[in-house]
Parts: structure tokens; sequence; C-alpha cells
């Protein structure tokens, strides 16, 4: 008799894990056409014992990050067509004033992006959830959509049409022994089973918390880690008894205590994010012979759990108060948290082929199937998944103790109130500019960017807010003034004044060179990167249907040699975008230089006079003109200096070799002196500074859902050189958009208590009645950046607004924290609120 | 009715037992822990017992100091007084174990009179040495009948019943008594979420129990290799007559 492991078998693709990910992958794949599918998964169907199989299998629909919004409604969507959706409202209940303006936040969110909700008063949520006590409850915030679904079932529905199409094949009790590689080990070329090997060139890894173990296997790294979520179940609640169905109470999000109780039959399910953060290694999670009900249901730890008991205790008195009902079952279940809480998904950086598709909920996993199967089939997913690309996380973000600090820190959070600007604590500092030390000494506050410390501003610079107490605007609002300082103002209308020094370290820096690097180029930029040498190119980058990918500075240094840099936060994304489209030939290579190179900004009216006091190289106008670059001698140090600003003010980007960062900023401090330089903070330089300029940020701003015309940056006139996104571009171009991006200007900021308050970006903008404005491809209108404008005297705000609301003078509303304020179209288009003729960066 | 229960805090284990490196001990590193169904139901009966005709539930366990998890749990469902013979991790073997008890018995009922009914699980779940009951009775001087698989308590008598050769053994016994039970005796309640609320303030008598050098040494534990069965399909219907006549022969059932 032949063994089966002796059996080689070919696919089109291997999808490992059959949780709601796999299951809804392989199913989207069928669809796309793909034929020849495995599905494998260690555990037996349905239920293969990951963390599918003891989900909560609730859906709330909102989030604050667009992406994760939509990738929710798509799976509700899905669910419902399966069938397996069950409508049962839910409520997130405020026991604090804390939490109550939290709620208005998420109110906010959810006008913005269409969900429908109400705030209810704790005898409102009574007359829903008739067994809360109302002492403890402040305020209610009610989703009537939102439901329960049945993921096993859909998980199997799903797995079953893709068979039934003959796409695919399903080997439960099949372990993945290892995923061979090509020769040059960059790309998959088997997988090795216990049921045998199977020769395939694409490989997604589906497998949940167990997903680092099937990566590692190829040399790849997937950024997150299994941890505990405690969850008991109670019953028989007599309540329950004679409810028909799952559910017919809505679910109870208590925030405040960290806590759900949600209707489970004629049982009430608790489950807690409020004990101590419980991590458990890929590599420690028990087999499923050795665990006594599944290997992701671990032996519930009683100690943990008890310090909530007497909350739910005290929520629902009568009905967890029963003595009759009994806690029937309690897992420590496992799930996955990734280091900044977003999904791990796209195609490992390390090995061509490999996918990974990991850190899911069931709210997203039906969505982030059907997305990432239309990335695999070399389509645009329709959602944004950019913030969830695996490509994005730095080496340092792929480490064990990065991913398990982070995981540790945000897990008591889930249900916190995270601002926006919320700093991390654990694993700090990281990455240390050259020049830590100095902005150590000037009172730098840092904030931290993918790992780097940046000062966000100075403390150091606080006597100019006595010198610019006419312009400077104090906060008074508890929310907006957090992780906020009046000095970034201060510091902006000093830079605007004089000059001032912004350390840029954070700045990605890589190199394409060879006789094939300006095709590269050419294929990638919307801009011509056929230009002179010493030209810098300001570019976006586009995907095929004509979203924007990316938007960066590339620098010509030699006929066959381009300096591209970009912003940290996005920058390793950008280096696989060009990594993926280096010739096959070799003729192009990419070098990636940011540990290699610093950036100081060195930008005002006076920066030439600091900068000639410091150079015998020809720096006036004449001399170096704006949007060019080249290699300067600067106090004994060759630095490549390069005339462009995102501030809109004179003055240059200067790279400097890593270790010779600190002489040239002490150069240039000193030099300053006597020109007024201060040193300057991020907050000006990504906020104040660019938001007077109106200039657009990625992720902001520039997303895979508007266009060059409808971000009012596409140019007279459009290379002839093909790139990718060209032909949707000139389509877009053919038509009138349907929507602008527009600026805005506050009228009035006085909220109902009579405090001036202050957006901070993400807020719906509304008719002057009241409406949601949406666009006609149904996009709702936000506020996609907001910031003080220190020189023009105004809190300004960018939204894309439909071309009917798009008229200068126009007047409108946004909701913030619950209350509405009115507003004005400032601007329609990209022209500055600040210098609009953009003489200052040319003078 | 005053019953004392004692209970043994062991792993939960899975279809598959890890031994560690040194062979000595079960591997609990991701283990839970609990007593036997034997014990749940020993502890259930207890309670049902004195809900019906008054008096305390106590819960006695002999372990090292998380054992305490498992008095608690007992706690959370109706036993009222709690007693931890504390040791230091070592392994007690039956006759010390039974000595232990024996003395913080003669302690506790100096002070609040005699148990009318000790019960035990029917033996241990992880060393099944089916011998701690027999041994405590045996020096308490009181009756016991092991295996008890339905028990009726009146106030100065018990009748206990099990099973024995396919048929039901009864017997009658006075109080005080000791009774060793099995699972199927009644269906152990769920812990609620009061219970488990004042089982968490519960107060724990702590006592130090002497070890003593077991007379049996242990060797160390092995996992027994296990093959796993096939099941094959020999047909269906009709069709797969022949082949099961082939196989009844093979085995030799048909004469």
């Amino acid at each position: 008799m032949t063994s089966m492991s002796d059996t080689t078998s070919r696919a089109r693709a291997v999808i490992v894990g059959a949780g709601i990910v796999g299951n809804s992958l392989a199913c989207h794949l069928a669809r796309l056409g793909w034929r020849d599918l495995i599905l494998a998964d260690k555990g037996p169907m349905p239920n293969p014992g990951g963390s599918t199989g003891h989900a909560s299998n609730f859906i709330f629909p909102v989030d604050y990050s667009k992406m994760m919004t939509q990738l929710t409604d798509d799976s509700t969507r899905q669910y419902k067509e399966l069938g397996v959706f069950t409508e049962s409202g839910g409520i997130e209940i405020a026991r604090t004033d804390n939490r109550r303006q939290e709620l208005r936040r998420r109110a906010s969110a959810a006008t913005a992006w269409g969900v429908p909700h109400r705030l209810l008063s704790p005898e409102e949520v009574q007359e829903l959830v008739p067994y809360v006590d109302t002492e403890f409850i402040m305020e209610g915030l009610y989703f009537p959509t939102v439901g329960v679904v049945d993921s096993l079932r859909a998980g199997t529905l799903m797995r079953e049409e893709a068979q039934a199409s003959g796409a695919l094949e399903v080997r439960a009790n099949t372990e993945i022994l290892g995923i061979d590689l090509s020769e040059d080990l960059k790309s998959v070329r088997a997988v090795r089973t216990s049921s045998g090997t199977i020769e395939t060139e694409v490989v997604a890894i589906c497998c949940g918390v167990w997903s680092p173990r099937i990566a590692q296997m190829a040399g790849a790294s997937i950024p997150l880690t299994p941890i505990v979520h405690q969850m008991i179940s109670v019953g028989p609640i007599e309540l329950f008894a004679d409810t028909l169905g799952e559910i017919s109470y809505p679910i109870i999000r208590d925030m405040d205590t960290n806590m759900y109780e949600r209707q489970h039959g004629g049982d009430m399910e608790v489950g807690s994010y409020a004990h101590r953060p419980i991590i458990v290694r890929p590599d420690e999670i028990p087999s499923i012979e050795q665990s006594v009900l599944s290997p992701t249901e671990m032996p519930f730890t009683q100690e943990d759990f008890d310090p909530q008991l007497e909350e739910a205790l005290e929520l629902m008195p009568s009905l967890l108060g029963n003595e009759k009902a009994g806690v029937r079952y309690a897992i420590n279940g496992l799930i996955s948290m990734t280091p900044d809480g977003h999904p791990v998904l796209g195609e490992t950086p390390e090995v061509k082929g490999l996918w990974s598709v990991a850190a899911s909920w069931i709210k997203e996993g039906p969505g982030i199937a059907r997305a990432v199967a239309q990335w695999m089939n070399g389509d645009v997913p329709d959602i944004d998944l950019h913030e969830a690309d695996i490509a994005r996380f730095y080496p340092h973000q792929r480490t064990r103790d990065h991913v398990t600090a982070r995981a540790r820190e945000s897990f008591n959070k889930m249900y916190g109130i995270v601002h926006p600007m919320e700093q991390w604590e654990s694993q700090r500092p990281t990455r240390r500019s050259p020049v830590f030390e100095q902005e150590w000494g000037l009172g730098a506050v840092f904030f931290e960017t993918v790992g780097w410390e940046r000062p966000y501003w100075y403390d150091g610079n606080d006597e100019l807010l006595e010198k610019y107490s006419d312009q400077v605007v104090v906060r008074n609002g508890e929310w907006e003034s957090r992780w906020w300082s009046p000095i970034i103002s201060a510091e902006h209308l000093a830079m605007r004044e004089h000059c001032g020094l912004v350390d840029l370290s954070a700045f990605v820096v890589f190199d394409i060179t060879g006789p094939g690097a300006l095709d590269v180029l050419q294929a990638l930029c919307v801009a011509q990167m056929n230009v002179a040498v010493g030209r810098v190119i300001y570019t976006s980058l586009l995907d095929e249907r004509g979203g924007f990918k990316s938007d960066l500075t590339i620098m010509r240094l030699g006929t066959q040699w381009f300096r591209v840099v970009t912003g940290g936060s996005t920058g390793m994304t950008e280096k696989k975008w060009f990594a993926d489209h280096l010739p096959e030939d070799g003729s192009a290579q990419l070098s990636d230089l940011t540990s290699a190179w610093t950036t100081f900004g060195l930008w005002g009216p006076r920066a030439r006079d600091v900068l000639q006091a410091c150079t015998d190289d020809d720096v006036t106008n004449e001399g170096f003109a704006f949007g060019t670059c080249r290699t300067i001698e600067l106090g004994g140090v060759r630095v490549l200096a390069s005339r462009i600003s995102y501030v809109g003010e004179l003055g240059w980007e200067i790279y400097v070799p890593i270790e010779e960062g600190a002489i040239v900023w002490d150069t240039l401090f000193q030099a300053g002196q006597e020109h007024g330089l201060i040193p300057v903070g991020i907050g000006v330089y990504a906020t104040t500074g660019r938001l007077e300029k109106g200039y657009r940020a990625f992720g902001n701003e520039l997303t895979a859902d508007y266009n060059l015309v409808e971000a009012g940056m596409a140019r007279p006139t459009v290379k002839k050189a093909n790139f990718v996104g060209r032909e949707a571009y000139l389509a877009q171009r053919e038509q009138d958009p349907v929507a602008r991006l527009c600026t805005l200007t506050v009228d009035d900021h006085r909220s109902s208590s009579g405090t001036l308050r202050y957006m901070l970006g993400g807020e719906p903008v509304l008719s002057l009645d009241g409406e949601l404005l949406v666009d006609e491809k149904g996009r709702p209108s936000y506020v996609t950046s907001a910031g003080s404008g220190p020189s023009v005297g105004q809190h300004i705000l960018l939204a894309y607004l439909p071309v009917a609301n798009a008229q200068q003078g126009t007047k409108l509303q946004v909701e913030y924290l619950g209350e509405r304020y009115p507003v004005t179209v400032a601007i329609v288009g990209s022209t500055p609120l600040f210098d609009p003729e953009n003489e200052r960066v040319r003078s | 009715m005053n019953v004392l229960v004692c209970i043994k805090r062991v792993a939960m284990v899975g279809a598959r037992i890890v031994v560690t490196p040194d062979g000595q001990e079960i591997d609990t590193k991701q283990l839970g822990f609990t007593v036997s169904p034997h014990e749940e139901c020993a502890v259930e009966e207890a309670v049902r017992i004195v809900e019906r005709l008054g008096g305390t539930v106590s819960v006695l366990t002999l372990g090292p100091s998380e054992a305490s998890e498992q008095l608690r749990d007992a706690a959370a469902i109706g036993a009222t007084h709690l007693v931890h013979l504390k040791t230091d991790g070592r392994e007690f073997d039956p006759i010390a174990t039974a000595q232990a008890i024996v003395e913080v018995v003669h302690q506790l009922e100096a002070v609040s009179g005699t148990y009318d009914l000790i019960l035990f699980g029917n033996e241990a779940p992880d060393t099944g040495d089916y011998q701690v009951g027999i041994r405590v009775a045996h020096s308490l001087d009181r009756p016991c009948v092991t295996g008890v698989k339905n028990l009726e308590v009146a106030e100065t008598s018990a009748r206990a019943r099990r099973e024995f050769r396919g048929g039901d053994e009864l017997f009658e016994l006075d109080l005080p008594c000791v009774l060793t039970v099995k699972e199927g005796i009644n269906l152990p309640r769920y812990p609620s979420l009061p219970g488990r609320m004042r089982a968490k303030k519960a107060v724990i008598e702590e006592f130090e129990p002497v070890w003593q050098a077991s007379l049996v040494v242990k060797e160390g534990l092995r996992v027994p290799n296990v093959t796993r069965e096939r099941a094959e399909i020999l047909g269906t219907g009709v069709d797969a007559v022949p082949a099961l006549l082939a196989l009844l022969e093979q085995i030799g059932v048909l004469s």
C-alpha cells in the first residue's frame, strides 16, 4: 500500500487554514476563475480548532479606520447573502463623562461612514435591554444594524461553493511540514504536507494565530502574536428561555469595563478585554491532541476574570445574579494581535507568491478575503488596503520583542479611549536620529513614527509663546489639547518670520540605479522623470485604476541614478512597490539607504543666509534654483542639498551621511543664531505648515479612493511614456470630477457650553440642514486633515466635497464630538491659503 | 448534617499527554487544572444533601498552594468551609495522604463535631490508587462503601447503591460513615456568578501535613504508544456481506 505522503500534486494556489478567512479566500479566488486550488488545515472540518471556532461572532459596524469600516461593511453584506446574519442591534455604554464624549466621537465617525446610530438615555437603554441596571449607565450609543453571524456555517458554505464549482480540493487533517522555495530563495515552489507535496507558486497563509509559524517555514515573518481573550458563557437564563433563535436582545458593550455581554441562545456570553495581557508564543499553542477543547480554547484562568465578575453583575444584577444560571463554558480564547492593531495582508516582502491573510476578526474576514483575492488576481482591491499591507513593517517591528510589547500595551485599549495622536510607551526609543542628544537638550517632546523618535515640538521654544501671543491660539478643549502644544504654532510663526531647522531623519531613502533605472521610474511615476541631472521631482504614483498609491520626491543624481525619498510611515510599502517593478534582467537595482542618510529641513525667509554662512558654494536663487539639488560643502562635510519645501518656505532639505549628522546640525544651528533660527518640530512640518499650503498627504487626502483630478493635482499635460494608472488617469481627465478636494475654514468654534473647539480630522461634513454630503460615487465627505493655520489665523480643514458643494463661499457644517460647527469653503482645488502665488519657495 | 468532601487537584489533559523531559511528571505548562468527575459529583452530592437536610459542606484538599483554586471552585457551587492541607509540592502517596487527612479530621471534629458523612471520589484521576477513602474509613473506624452511584441520606443513616457484576448492591449504613462515589450519581451544577463571588471571598483554613516517604518509588512516567486504529469501509448494504463474512471467519468467530 502506498502512503499518501508519497504523492505529489499541483495547485494554482494552496490556502493554508480553514477558518473564516481561508474558506472565504478559496471561495473568492474560485469566483475570480481560479482553478486547482487546495485548502489544507491540520484540523478536522468544519471546525479545525482555530479562533473562528470560539469567536463570539458579533459585528459592530463602526471603526475610526475607514478601511476597517469598509471591510466590516463588505463582510456583513456577504454574511447576509449567505443567510447567516441575524440583526440584533448593539449598544455601547458610557459609565463616565470621558466615555460620553468618546461615544459622541464614535457617533461622528458613524455619521461619516453612513452607519445608523442613536444616542440613548439610560432609560432608553433599559427599554431595549430590560435587564440592565440604569444606575451604572450615563448614556448609550445604539447601533441598530449590529448583528451576529454563524461564521463556521459561513465558512462551510463558501468552501462548499468553491468545491461545487470544481475549483477547490479540501484537505482536512493535513499538516504543513514545510514550504520549498526556488533556487534563489525568492519565490514559492512547493508546499510539503502530511498528505504529500503540492507544487505551487502561490501560498496564502490564513492561519490566524499560527500564521507566524507557517511564514517562518519560508523564511518570512508575519508580525502578530496570539493573545488571550477571556470569555464565559452563563446559563440557562430564564428570560431567554422563550426567545427564538440565537439572539433577541441588543448586544451590550460595557466600554468602561472593557467587557461585552451578548445573548447566545439560552446563555449570556460575557467577554473581557480587561484582564492582564496574556501573551502566548505561536510555538506554545498546544496541538489538537493535547487540547481538552481546541488549541485556541486554552484553560480558563479564573483569577484573571474574577475582577470583571463584579462589574458584569452590577450592570445585569437580576440576570447574571440568578443562582440558577451557571458558568457553563469558560475559556482563555486565543486571538491575533498585531503591533498596530491592523490586519496583516498581502504578499510578503521576503518571498514572492507567499501571501499573508492574517489577523482578521470575524467582522472583517469575508471582506478581507474578497479584497485580497482581487489583489492576488492582479487587480486593484475594491477596498484600499494600504493600512493593512504586510510590507509596511520595518525589521524592528517584526521582532518578537516589539510585537509582544505592543500587543501587551494595546490589549487593554481594545475598548479604550484612544486619542488619534496617542503615543506608545513600550519599545522606545528604538531609532534615534544622530541629533537625538541635541534635541533632548532643546526640550524636544518626542513622538514616535515607525520607531523613530521625532521632536513634535520643543518645550525649549516656550518663550516664543509670549512673542506671538496675539497669533497663537490656545486650545481650551481637553481632547484637542491632548498630544498638542501651542508651541507648535509659535514655532510655525517663528519659522515663517526667520527660519527653522527640522529633523527629518524618519525619511526613507532608496536609490534606483542602472541602465534600466529611468524606465523603472517612468513606468511608475506620473511626473516626467526624464529630466536633467540635478532636478528634484515631486510625483504621484498611481494604481491601475488611477487611485493614489504613493506620493514622493525623486532626485536625479546621474543619468542612471535616481534617489527616491519618502515618508517613514509608508516607506516600506513603497520600497516593495518599486522592487516589484524592477526589470528581471537586472538592469536596475534598488538599494535602501535609509540607515545611511539623515535629513534636515532648513526653511524660512532667512534660510539662505544661514546656509550661505556655512558654505562657499553658491546658494543664491540664480545659483541654486527651486526644484534642483546638488552636493555642497557644509562646514567640512559634503551634503546633498535639495531645494524643495513641504512648509512653503525658501529652503533646503539637506541629506547628510548619518555619522556626520550631528556636526552638520551643530554647524547650521550655530550659524543660524544670528538669523533667528530655531529648532522646529514635526507638528509644523506635518500639520500647520503643510495645511496652510494645502499640501496633500498620502493616506489622508491621497488614497486609492480618489484621483489626481479630484485632488486638484492634475497637470496641464500627461507625459507620453506609459506608467501604471496612465489610462485610468487619461479617462479621469476627460470627465468632470464628481468630487473636489477643498480647503474649509471654521466660522465659529464655540460649542454649546461656550468652549472654543478645534477639529482634529475625520469629522463628517454636513449640509446646513444636517445631511451628510455624499458624492455621486457614494463617497461620504469627511475631514481628511485638520489643523491650525497660525499665519492665516484660521483652523484649516481639508475635505473632498461633491461638486455641487465645492463652490467657494459655500456654507456647510462639520460634526465634532456630537456638536455641529459652521464652516465655509475657502478654496476649491490646490491653491494655498498662505502665499497663494508660491512666491516664498521661489524667492 | 455535616458533610466533608475530599478532592484532589489534577491536570486537565487532552487526548495526548506530554511528560516532562525528566520523565517524572506530566508537563502542565499548557494545561488547566481540575478535580475528577467523581469528585465533582461528590461535592454536588454533598451540597444537595445539605440543601435538603441543612448543615454544612466542608471541602478538603491535600495539595500545593495552587490547589486553593479547586477549593474555591467547590465553594462556588455551595461548599461553606474550605480546608487546605498545603504541601510543598512533593507527592503524597495514598498512605501519607490518608494519614494526613485523618489527623486533620480529628482536629476539625474536635472543634465542630463529627462529620456525619465523609465523601471521596471513587479513585484519584491521575494515580488511580483507589485507596485513600478506604484507608481513612479504616483509621476512623467508620463503615465504608465504595463506587456509590446512588445515595439516600436520612438523619442517622444512609442507603448507598453501587453497580456490581451486572447488578446493583444496596448497603444500609449508620452515620457517620465514609463513601466513595462515582460519576453519574448526579449531574453537577455549574457555578453561578454570585457563587463565584462568594468563592473569591471564602476563607480557607490551612494545615501543614507531614510528608513521608512512600513505600512505592516512582521510576518515571511513560506515555504508551497508542497505535491509531483506522476504520476501513468494507462496503455498503448487501454488497458488504461477503467481505464481512470473510472477516468474521478470519478472526475465528464463525464455526
